[in-house]
């Protein structure tokens, strides 16, 4: 059976945002860290915008977070979202300090809260390109 | 040197927004309404030097203030667009007492306008691939433009704060109140309960339907000009008292504390080039996009403590004829939502209530208007202290 063609909006990666979605691909979570001041950096960037240093390096994330603010998305705007709603928005906080805009996947959108711990959860929507969605973390896998 | 008295507003034209642009152009429409505000300047367009625009979002197009300017025989020493978004009317008219102050120019025109509808707002266009960060980190996950940015922050809000949607709605309600007073108005004859807010469809939780503007057709213009040219003015000039800008973020995600917008350090500023406190103020006219705007606003602008704002808004009337006198034409709630024209409406009202020309809706003692200009998810802000 023919793949379903995929119709929402893409990341289109570039040279600096590459190494984040060759990350997703490969199942981690990427951040850049600023050599010069430490700091953790989402989105990916060309400087610090801390320090303007450019000295920026990748790391692996744990993955983990919080979700700072959800939303429950009941009528969507662009079409191709349509048969998706109603589905959770959320800003993600990372263990790591940066907070990121993703869904909320594989729970019922009800059951969602805020602060409530998540996990990165990888959804290849094509053959090249995974989203970085989230998703509750289990009780065991906290401490 | 200040800005504090170094221009007035003098003139205003606006348009009553409709559902559909029923034929009207932008163009169309910026031409109405920069005629009105001249005309009631008591201006023509050679007595007019600067052109300030706010570029229309569903019509960009490069050099607008040229166009217009052509259009209207108005030759500007001094053209820009504002983009600021909602902030960007309140953003032009400090920009204008600015170059005014500087020399170079003495009566610059304002001019906001849209030809739009819900369908047209929220029709995918052709637009260029931005490569721009939003639409590689945000885009892809299906936000519902900025209205999910503004859930997320009433979410966050309730959250931190324990805010209800029962004193949300209250906000709505007493704006359609105001409407109701307002013949001018896109909701003039349609009064709503708390519980017609909630009873809403929740469109983006936990936002109701009757707590998010409706994108419409309409428009707004007024006029700056120098303390000479005022004092020749037909009508009392409205003098700019206080002004002051801050943008943190493009996205909600790279915000701070999101319950907190960058109006904790304009309105503070405004209201002290002013001279003056929050209990001063006679009249609140601030972007209202969703209900929870009004919210952070009223307690990041110092009406109330941070936090504070629902209980605030459930212990005052914040009609026309209330204790705290906000948002007296409707808002863009209810007056309505015209693209920037919307933000516009703010600096309009203000200058008829300060004036004295709001009949049924006019607020008592009116001699000063704290108005707050709003653009993004809460991004970037403008706020004006205005007054006799």
């Amino acid at each position: 059976m023919a793949e379903e063609e995929y119709r929402k909006p893409l990341p289109e990666p570039n040279d600096t945002t590459r190494p984040f979605w060759e990350g997703t691909r490969a199942r981690q979570l990427r951040l850049q860290r600023c050599r010069d001041c430490g700091k953790h950096i989402f989105y990916p960037r060309v400087i610090c915008p801390f320090c303007l240093s450019e000295h920026l390096e990748w790391f692996t994330a744990s993955g983990k977070g919080k979700v700072y603010s959800y939303t429950v998305v009941r009528r969507a705007v662009h079409p191709a979202f349509q048969e998706d709603v109603p589905y959770v928005l959320a800003i993600v906080e990372l263990d790591e300090g940066p907070r990121l805009t993703t869904n909320i996947v594989g729970v019922a959108p009800e059951e969602v809260r805020v602060d409530m711990p998540v996990r990165a959860a990888y959804d290849d929507v094509t053959p090249d390109l995974t989203l970085l969605k989230f998703e509750p973390l289990l009780g065991q896998e906290m401490n | 040197m200040t800005l504090k008295r170094a221009a007035a507003i003098t003139g205003i034209g606006e348009l009553k927004p409709t559902r559909t642009p029923d034929g009207k152009t932008t163009l169309g429409i910026m031409t109405e309404v920069a005629r009105l505000a001249m005309l009631d300047a008591g201006l023509g367009p050679t007595d007019v030097d600067g052109l300030l625009i706010g570029p229309p979002i569903t019509d960009m197009a490069p050099m607008w203030p040229s166009v217009l300017g052509e259009y209207l025989g108005v030759h500007p020493r001094y053209s820009n667009v504002v983009d600021i978004g909602g902030a960007s009317a309140a953003g032009m008219v400090w920009r204008a007492a600015a170059a005014i102050a500087a020399g170079q120019c003495r009566a610059v025109l304002c001019v906001l306008g849209e030809a739009s509808d819900v369908e047209t707002f929220y029709t995918p266009r052709g637009r260029r691939r931005y490569q721009l960060p939003y639409r590689e980190f945000e885009v892809p996950y299906g936000p519902m433009g900025v209205n999910s940015g503004y859930a997320l922050i009433a979410q966050r809000h309730m959250f931190q704060y324990g805010t209800t949607s029962r004193q949300l709605a209250k906000i709505a309600v007493d704006q359609r109140t105001n409407a109701c007073a307002n013949p001018d108005a896109l909701f003039f004859d349609r009064p709503i309960t708390i519980d017609d807010v909630l009873n809403s469809p929740l469109v983006v939780d936990p936002l109701h339907l009757l707590e998010i503007v409706m994108p419409c057709t309409g428009g707004a213009a007024f006029v700056v000009v120098s303390p000479e040219v005022a004092r020749r003015s037909p009508r009392p000039p409205v003098w700019l008292l206080g002004a002051a800008e801050y943008a943190t973020h493009m996205m909600l995600s790279q915000a701070g504390d999101i319950t907190t917008s960058p109006i904790a350090v304009t309105a503070p500023r405004a209201l002290q080039m002013a001279g003056v406190s929050p209990k001063d103020v006679d009249l609140v006219s601030v972007y209202d996009c969703y209900t929870i705007t009004v919210l952070v606003t009223l307690e990041d602008a110092g009406f109330c403590p941070k936090g504070r704002g629902g209980p605030f808004v459930e212990e005052h009337d914040l009609s026309y004829r209330g204790d705290l006198p906000l948002n007296t034409h409707g808002g863009q709630l209810s007056f309505g939502q015209p693209g920037l024209a919307g933000g516009a409406s703010h600096v309009t009202e203000a200058v008829r209530q300060l004036q004295g020309r709001t009949g049924d809706r006019q607020v008592s003692h009116c001699e000063l208007a704290f108005i707050n200009g709003n653009g993004g998810v809460m991004s970037e802000q403008a706020s004006l202290v205005l007054g006799r």
